[in-house]
């Protein structure tokens, strides 16, 4: 059945109909069509932003910790611009988002008019894939077909541009129905690849699953059957940046994460390893370190369902195209029928050599004295909040590895950060977009005072939702990364990397209506956080931090897997001399 | 923490330290890449040569199915065998794009490419031009009494071959239309 309405109204009717139940928008011009029709219904809530790089954000948010895509509503011109960087985080992690903006009227397009911006032109390297709508009649089947790219296949980010005067037009209503489109992207995987992989596993004596963020979008499905794969062939399991939660950090065949800053037994285990078996992660340079050393001995396996992530930077002798999903359903399926063999012998004295990696307690440290390391700030952040039903996200720099290391996932979709894109400023609108999705949870943004600056306008956003998200500052007055960069390999010139005029974050949060929690000895910590827990409504919680501790371990630049960097002054004469540069 | 020691002008400390160690020799292939008409579709393409860093040597677009709205993209590319298995994958993951074929890899095919040149000159140039035309199969198109225009349909090579054969006998002008190619046989 079609109906005739208005181009706005079908706007409203396409998200009604693709279950949408909560937008992050901020209006204008070019959309006011679109806002008078949100004003007229009550099915989806529309979350008010204070800037658009923020809806965006937040909407990834909402995205990651729900597995549905987010939706974005801005208007043309600066609207649209603004939205750019998000939809770039969100197309180098793959997060599946809906993003509307307003267009000048079609009969403007190219007169420079106000607040014009050629916006599918600007957006085109930045999206899965953009639409700008110059019929009415056209505008339903355009989003319900935003809705099906944004989700399948490889997810990722979609925009449709629509001038104003189509708004306003009348024409006819298409209803959501299965996508007759060519754009069909296959989930299934090869099953002649798949059995070479089983086979593969059941000779390995050195295995490693090497997981990323795709088993996350998969789906739950995908992480359950994950763990029954590693449980059963008793593997051990590391994930990127992007995939942590996907395996229980309390599992025993957890070795932490990897990478630059991953964990030591974790990245050696990559570099010794005879099979390393990639699900869903994408070789990414944080992770590879210098390709031509990278895991010299290994068999790879890689499972994506883009074709294009096979061989792009690491070649592969078993590639699987497919969902991580179906792949390791079928790859479960034949190994159980073949006798679920594996070589345990040579498996667990593979166990017993992780097991020594694993004795250098990589990620050790002391806190003494009476100023705050930032691992023990999150080491108590961890303590005294696992029991919660726990939503983390990150910005961008040393902290957002610090949480990677020193918090604990167990579930997926618990863990928001900007893996690629590495995008100060994403974490506190991306709260913003989990505490609406979750209204219960406690959702908790791990931040740096640098990164936090760049999106703290929405605590306006955040008071006026009630939002009680808890911005947890690791304040060292540095853009801590930058500066680390700056200690090892620029000779310690700080160029920059300092910021001379901090606000009182106590005071802001206060003239916010917020509550403020400052914090700087470490005696005072655990009830400072549980102050923070505790509160009812939004906190920023300044936890002044040693200013210049150091990120580790660390691959440094051009060093392969087997060369990492451990924990400098404090703890060097514990690991010993050759402790900073192990082989 | 002591610094690291690396010597001052080097590159191996950048964060972007990616040369893998694939095959480097150059090789030029033909892909035919068939895409739904819609507005800025050809754009999507030339923005994932430019925004990657591909080459393009030649390209030729025009719709070819007008019921099926489906145009048929010819682009001639260079690259090592990992960066052409690249462009394929990418070019496949464009969301309007429906088939991307290798014409190089997939068996025998056939190239053509259309050339017009504006020939300028008098005497025993005019006749030698015309005599050359004559041999590589060039028609005529339009005359004055110092230039012609001829129009030649070959492999590029020959297109080349014929230039080169021009320029000295008074080549004042060239457009070309980039290559299009089809496989041989079913």
């Amino acid at each position: 059945m079609t109906r005739k309405m208005t181009g706005a109204k079908m706007i409203v009717q396409a998200l009604i109909d693709q279950g949408v139940d909560t937008i992050f928008g901020y209006p204008g011009g070019a959309v006011l069509p679109i806002y008078d029709e949100v004003f007229q219904q009550n099915s989806i809530k529309h979350v008010l932003v204070r800037h658009e790089q923020g809806a965006v954000h937040a909407a990834e948010g909402y995205a990651r910790s729900t597995g549905k895509p987010g939706v974005v509503l801005v208007t043309s011109g600066p609207g649209a611009t603004n939205a750019v960087t998000g939809l770039t985080d969100a197309l180098l992690d793959s997060i599946p988002l809906v993003v509307l903006t307003g267009q000048v009227p079609t009969f403007m397009i190219g007169s420079d008019a106000f607040q014009e911006a050629d916006t599918v032109g600007i957006t085109r390297p930045c999206t899965k894939h953009n639409w700008l709508v110059k019929d009415t009649d056209k505008l339903a089947g355009v989003l319900h077909e935003a809705f099906h790219v944004a989700t399948s296949g490889r997810p990722g980010p979609v925009l449709v541009d629509i001038p104003k005067d189509v708004q306003f037009a009348t024409g006819q209503y298409e209803p959501k129905k299965p996508s007759v489109s060519h754009y069909q992207p296959p989930v299934k995987g090869d099953m002649a690849a798949i059995t070479e992989l089983v086979e593969a596993i059941e000779s390995a004596k050195r295995p490693v699953f090497y997981t990323g963020g795709g088993v996350i979008n998969s789906g739950p499905a995908a992480s359950q059957l994950l763990r029954e794969l590693v449980e059963a062939t008793g593997f051990p399991i590391t994930s990127t940046l992007m995939g942590l939660g996907c395996y229980p950090a309390s599992g025993d065949k957890w070795l932490g994460m990897l990478g630059m800053h991953g964990l030591y037994e974790a990245n050696m285990a990559m570099h010794d390893c005879d099979l390393m078996i990639n699900v869903g992660a994408r070789f990414d340079d944080r992770i590879t370190g210098v390709v031509d050393m990278f895991s010299p001995k290994s068999k790879k396996a890689h499972i994506d369902i883009d074709p294009s992530s096979i061989n792009k930077i690491i070649r592969v002798d078993i590639p699987i195209v497919g969902d991580v999903g179906h792949v390791l359903e079928d790859m479960l399926k034949i190994w159980k029928s073949r006798g679920r063999k594996t070589n345990s012998e040579a498996v667990a004295k593979w166990w017993k050599k992780i097991n020594e990696w694993r004795s250098i307690d990589c990620l050790k440290f002391e806190q003494k004295g009476k100023i705050i390391k930032p691992q023990y700030a999150l080491s108590r952040l961890e303590a005294l909040t696992k029991k919660y039903d726990r939503y983390i996200c990150t910005e961008v720099g040393q902290h957002q590895m610090w949480a990677a290391q020193y918090l604990n996932f167990e579930d997926p979709n618990r863990w928001m950060t900007s893996g690629g894109l590495g995008t100060m400023g994403y974490g506190f609108p991306a709260s913003i977009g989990v505490q609406m999705a979750h209204p219960d949870a406690l959702v908790i943004n791990v931040a740096g005072e640098a990164s936090w600056l760049m999106n703290m306008q929405e605590m306006g956003t955040a008071m006026q939702y009630g939002l009680p998200v808890k911005q947890f500052i690791l304040n060292n007055e540095r853009l801590g990364m930058v500066r680390q960069w700056q200690e090892l390999l620029h000779g310690e010139r700080y160029s920059q990397s300092w910021s001379e005029s901090l606000p009182d974050f106590v005071k802001l949060a206060e003239a916010f209506g917020a509550k403020g929690i400052l914090c700087s000895d470490p005696d005072d910590l655990d009830d400072a956080i549980m102050e923070m827990l505790t509160y009812n409504g939004p906190v920023i919680f300044d936890c002044l931090v040693e200013k210049h501790e150091n990120c580790f371990p660390m691959i440094p630049s051009g060093k392969a897997h087997n060369d990492m960097m451990l924990a400098g002054v404090d703890t060097q004469g514990v690991i010993d001399a050759k402790g900073s540069v192990l082989v | 923490m002591s610094p690291l020691k690396i010597k001052k002008g080097s590159t191996s400390h950048s964060a972007y330290n990616l040369r893998p160690n694939f095959s480097d020799v150059i090789e030029r292939h033909t892909l035919a890449v068939l895409v739904e008409n819609e507005p800025g579709v050809l754009a999507r393409v030339i923005g994932l040569f430019s925004g990657r860093g591909y080459n393009i040597d030649s390209l030729t677009v025009a719709e070819v199915d007008h019921t099926g709205h489906l145009s048929r993209i010819t682009i001639v590319t260079s690259g090592t065998p990992q960066v052409i298995e690249q462009i394929k994958a990418q070019l496949g993951r464009i969301v309007p794009v429906h088939e991307v074929h290798d014409l190089t890899v997939e068996g025998p095919s056939v190239e053509r490419e259309l050339a017009m040149f504006k020939v300028s000159g008098t005497g025993d140039k005019r006749v030698e031009a015309l005599r050359l035309a004559d041999i590589f199969r060039a028609n005529v198109v339009d005359s004055t009494l110092e230039t012609f225009v001829f129009e030649i349909t070959g492999a590029p090579e020959k297109i080349d071959a014929f230039a080169e054969l021009m320029r000295p006998l008074g080549l004042k002008d060239v457009a070309r239309t980039g290559v299009a190619a089809l496989p041989r046989g079913d």
